[in-house]
């Protein structure tokens, strides 16, 4: 709190933007990055306590989580992996446009973070899709030997040890505890990566909010803050992603 | 000269007189008096519930309601009032109303999310009570799996989800509260100027920040096993039911700490105040609240010592445990010793005060029992359990509240309620709740357990007397609402500073005007500086 800033920002300090509470535009703006931070930080410890669950379940049980993370497609996660690295370039881009007072790009990176969000989200029904088609969503009609049975065109599946089908991984692990273990891990699948997708649904809605804002010029060069908050807002949300990614998909590929 | 006082022209409660000025207010003054009105209410129907159960308990056996019907009452008292009540009592009533002014601010640093706090505490409000309404809840207000996961057949969902919302307003209030004071304080208002009631809230706000998301995501993982039929509790599938105590715990137990600091804030300035005298170890005070809030996110598995965890984890959470009495013992000696030679006087909020400190101490001295290992065993899940977090929750948070809000309701409405029963008042509270409570603590220690609707014949006496107490205590919480909105109309006029007490908010007129200040107030002075006001007062006599 310093008097010699706040005097020396009160020559220009009637910005629309200015609130009534605040001396200046810079102790707004402030306020606010504190304030996103300290959110942000809710959201660590909100997803911590999957993140926890997640550490527990993959010592006790790490064969059936190797198992079971063989099932998703690396084509899929890869893809949306570079599509949500992709949209944080966009967006980091958005921010500068409109520190430099660029509405037209502002808008247009906007929009484009925006597409790419869309596009994860598209791939996300692709792979949930596959999921239930092949009832590896916990609960009731689960069925962990669904897939091996009918896949690899099913002409040895009748009759054919689930162990065998394996490949040539010597299991511990019996078709039945796999069956009860994989649920635990699609389980927090399904959690985690669900509540990663409500988080880039409602980054989306928030995008259109601020696209829409920088289309009427609410923002300039000394007032952008909403632009840089939700900046921070999707960063978060594709770091989320980068850690979702290795634990999900990647637990054991190299075997 | 109290002739001479008169309601101010222009007050924050006559700046607009519509519905509409007050439901889409941004000021914080105005946000506080209807969380105020909004937690009465919750308070006074979690108190329906107690009555239920405290009836119930009046005999041996289980006659008075089926004892399903009894699990449905001790569940829905402890939701609402810890998730309804106590959770936002004096942070979002008391803070929401005092930290602006304290800290030399004309708002929150955030009006608006403020404003969205309350909309949210009221769609969780609206959830928690559609599933009451709908048939309650059983569970008790731990929702332990696997009961809550699949056995049981009650609203369980509907009522999660109403404490998921609340806690959605729980963690703005906290952070709203945490940037105001980085970055609102008036010029001169340093950290170690502010009142010790902003360094309490300052710590609870930390605690509501980094502990609530953790509920938040305990009960999304609870809301999919028992909508979806997910796994992950579920020890039939190799799930771990005890995981979900540790998550829910780790903010249940700093729960409390939401609770009890802002209470312990309130007490700081009661004290201060009332013995026209220098808080004693101002910084010590103000660090013990930081020590508080620390140590109360690594003792959480304290209340697991019989659920199966590890002998040499229990130990440590054990010691953890045993040293969260440090810093509140701090706080309980330095008020002591602000008490000794203070010119101490006996006005209600002081009689708030010192209940506070009788009651305080008893509930901190039962939770070492508690926290000792061997001891534990033989307690846990009896009335001893429950009579020493009431000591902690109502003998201490509420005494607080109560002891807050007599001390400002002059600024709050600038108008002074009857002394002569508020002190009657204050006194029913304590004595009701040492009848209640008491007995509770020798009967646990009898080893009657909590959650029953029926115990043994040789128990009754000490039963008849905690129903007895509680209909003392009900007494002496509806006595206040009577005599504050008497007070609205008829209470004589208040005046600035009715307590000559030190603090920015005394600096205000009564009731405040919209904007706070007329002029953003420089800062020169430590806190609590009585000598120099009471230098002041023996002149001008």
């Amino acid at each position: 709190m310093s008097n010699a800033v706040a005097h020396a920002d009160h020559g220009h300090a009637h910005h629309p933007a200015l609130q009534h509470h605040f001396d200046t535009l810079a102790q707004q703006k402030e306020a606010a990055v504190i304030g996103m931070w300290l959110f942000l930080l809710t959201e660590i410890l909100f997803f911590g306590g999957l993140f926890v669950a997640y550490m527990i379940y993959r010592i006790w049980y790490f064969e059936a989580f190797a198992e079971a993370s063989r099932r998703l497609s690396l084509f899929w996660g890869g893809l949306n992996t570079a599509v949500l690295i992709g949209s944080s370039l966009t967006m980091a881009l958005g921010v500068r446009a409109a520190q430099t007072n660029n509405r037209k790009w502002t808008v247009n990176w906007l929009i484009l973070t925006m597409l790419l969000g869309c596009v994860f989200l598209g791939v996300k029904v692709i792979e949930y899709q596959d999921k239930f088609a092949n009832y590896e969503v916990p609960g009731q009609n689960y069925n962990w030997l669904y897939h091996e049975q009918h896949s690899a065109g099913g002409e040895h599946a009748e009759g054919a040890a689930p162990a065998a089908a394996e490949g040539h991984r010597q299991l511990r692990m019996t078709p039945e505890q796999l069956q009860n273990t994989t649920q635990i891990y699609f389980s927090l699948y399904f959690t985690m990566t669900g509540l990663h997708a409500l988080h880039m649904i409602i980054g989306v809605g928030l995008m259109l909010v601020i696209t829409w804002m920088a289309w009427k010029g609410k923002f300039d060069a000394e007032w952008y803050t909403p632009v840089e908050m939700s900046g921070l807002y999707w960063h978060f949300v594709d770091i989320v992603w980068i850690f979702l990614f290795p634990l999900l998909y990647l637990v054991e590929r190299h075997q | 000269m109290l002739d001479t006082l008169k309601i101010p022209q222009r007050h924050y409660l006559n700046a607009g007189h519509s519905l509409k000025s007050w439901l889409l207010t941004k000021d914080h003054k105005r946000i506080a008096i209807m969380y105020l009105l909004s937690i009465s209410v919750m308070f006074f129907l979690g108190g329906l519930f107690a009555v239920g159960v405290r009836l119930e308990l009046a005999t041996p056996q289980g006659d008075f309601v089926s004892a399903d019907t009894y699990n449905k009452f001790f569940t829905m008292h402890g939701v609402i009032m810890v998730f309804f009540f106590l959770i936002p009592s004096i942070p979002a009533v008391l803070g929401n109303f005092l930290i602006p002014p304290m800290i030399g601010a004309k708002d929150l640093a955030f009006p608006r999310i403020n404003l969205l706090s309350l909309y949210i505490y009221w769609l969780g409000g609206l959830f928690t009570l559609a599933a009451m309404v709908m048939g309650g809840v059983d569970t008790g207000w731990t929702f332990y799996t696997p009961y809550s996961a699949s056995a049981s057949n009650t609203h369980i969902i509907p009522t999660a989800l109403g404490i998921f919302i609340a806690g959605f307003s729980s963690i703005l209030t906290g952070l709203n509260c945490v940037v105001t004071i980085h970055r609102m304080r008036a010029p001169g208002m340093t950290w170690f100027r502010l009142p010790l009631f902003v360094w309490a809230h300052y710590a609870t706000s930390l605690v509501q920040v980094l502990g609530t998301p953790v509920i938040a995501i305990t009960i999304v993982m609870l809301f999919v096993e028992r909508a979806f039929g997910f796994g992950i509790f579920d020890a039939a599938r190799g799930g771990d039911p005890v995981l979900f105590q540790h998550l829910f715990w780790f903010y249940s137990h700093p729960a409390v700490y939401i609770m009890i600091l802002p209470a312990l804030g309130v007490q700081s300035e009661l004290i201060s105040a009332f013995s026209r005298k220098r808080i004693f170890g101002y910084s010590f005070v103000a660090f013990s609240s930081l020590a508080i809030a620390v140590f109360g996110f690594i003792v959480w598995a304290h209340h697991m010592f019989v659920a199966g965890i590890s002998t040499y984890a229990a130990m440590v959470f054990s010691f953890l445990s045993f040293s969260v009495a440090i810093p509140s013992a701090v706080k309980m000696f330095n008020w002591s010793a602000t008490l000794y030679k203070g010119a101490v006087s006996f006005d209600t909020p002081m009689l708030y005060a010192y209940g506070f400190m009788g009651l305080f101490a008893i509930g901190g001295l039962t939770g070492l029992f508690l926290a000792t290992l061997g001891v534990d065993v033989h307690m846990h899940d009896t009335y001893f359990v429950v009579a020493h977090f009431h000591y902690i929750m109502v003998g201490g948070a509420i005494m607080g509240y109560l002891g807050g809000l007599h001390y400002w309701w002059p600024k709050i409405t600038g108008r002074m309620y009857s002394e002569f029963f508020s002190r009657v008042s204050a006194i029913t509270v304590f004595v009701g709740f040492n009848v209640t409570f008491f007995p509770q603590l020798v009967v646990g220690y009898l080893g009657m357990p909590r959650r029953y609707h029926a115990y043994p014949d040789e128990m009754q006496v000490l039963n008849v007397m905690s129903s007895a107490g509680a209909t003392v205590l009900a007494l002496g919480y509806v006595l206040p609402v009577i005599y504050f909105l008497w007070s609205l109309n008829y209470g004589p006029v208040a005046g600035p500073n009715p307590w000559g007490a030190s603090g920015l908010e005394w600096q205000m007129q009564s009731p405040p005007l919209p904007e706070n200040f007329t002029e953003v107030p420089e800062v020169t002075h430590e806190p609590y500086e009585y000598e120099h006001i009471v230098a002041k007062e023996t002149h001008l006599v």
